[in-house]
């Protein structure tokens, strides 16, 4: 199994390089971009009997700070 | 009177922090990140600065779930001291012993200079050696230092008197200008600017060292 994890900071932080891709692309031309928000994937290859309760675990324990980020797990 | 300073692959501050322990009067074993307990009758762990594990996924969020790092969660539950200083500020709020977060830099740049800090309370054994109000100059050199934590904890850490150290111009977009906070039992202390980088003549200033001599007083055996 693979499971793919999204990992994004909670609306209401603030997220400078995502600020910073804004305003490159807004100085490129790219006009009608109003918000940047970068995040992170992270891509698991997983044992045969590994659960989505696992990966729960994993991201509460390591994979985000659940402080400033929320996620979300695919899996595939 | 004993510390103990960790070392994770990556740390840069580690010797920095040790001399400025030793000076102050302590004893100091330095740890290393994979041992899974700290020497016996060590009064005060401390985790330096660096880039510990290069700084992957997070800043400071591999070395949190390392073995010794499980060693320096029970020895805060058991009451024991603690200083993070720069990355040792972001896995002690990773481990969870210190509330919030630290972002990137509101600014996104590597800022390294001395800054002015306001002592915001005298009231722990760290900063007993200043008085409230007092402004220091202490060097910060982060990328990561914008601290962050949601509005309820922001109140409980003023409503607490656990703002230990605040930035007198924000260098980074720290919430509220927090520079250093305390723990509920006052015993910890994170805090992104360096003491032991100027706690010494040779260092440019000396502002720090009154930190490392208020804490050699509060743990001398009586």
């Amino acid at each position: 199994m693979k499971a793919r994890v999204h990992v994004m900071l909670k609306n209401g932080v603030l997220d400078p390089q995502g600020e910073a891709v804004r305003h490159a692309l807004g100085a490129m031309g790219f006009d009608k971009v109003e918000g940047v928000r970068q995040g992170k994937v992270i891509d698991l290859d997983l044992a045969d009997g590994a659960t989505e309760a696992d990966v729960v675990e994993m991201c509460e324990k390591l994979l985000a700070n659940t402080v400033i980020e929320r996620y979300e797990i695919e899996l595939v | 009177m004993r510390a103990a300073v960790v070392v994770f692959p990556g740390s840069n501050c580690d010797r920095d922090l040790a001399v400025a322990f030793e000076r102050a009067g302590f004893q100091v074993d330095m740890v290393w990140h994979k041992d899974a307990s700290l020497p016996n009758g060590v009064d005060i762990v401390g985790v330096p600065g660096g880039f510990s594990y290069g700084d992957y996924l997070r800043c400071g969020a591999i070395a949190a779930q390392s073995p010794i790092c499980k060693a320096v969660v029970d020895h805060t539950e058991r009451g024991g001291y603690a200083v993070g200083i720069c990355n040792g500020f972001q896995i002690l709020t990773e481990t969870g012993i210190l509330p919030g977060a630290l972002l990137r830099n509101a600014g996104l740049k590597y800022i390294c200079r001395t800054v002015g800090l306001k002592v915001e309370t005298s009231d722990s054994a760290f900063t007993e050696g200043y008085n409230a109000g007092d402004v220091i100059g202490i060097p910060i050199a982060h990328h990561d230092g914008n601290y962050f934590a949601d509005d309820e904890t922001l109140s409980a850490l003023r409503d607490q008197d656990r703002i230990a150290f605040t930035y007198t111009e924000n260098p980074n977009g720290s919430c509220s200008d927090i520079a250093g906070i305390l723990s509920a039992n006052r015993r910890v202390l994170g805090m992104m600017p360096h003491p032991e980088r100027a706690a010494d003549e040779g260092h440019g200033g000396t502002d720090g060292a009154a930190l490392f001599r208020a804490l050699a007083g509060v743990l001398t055996p009586a």
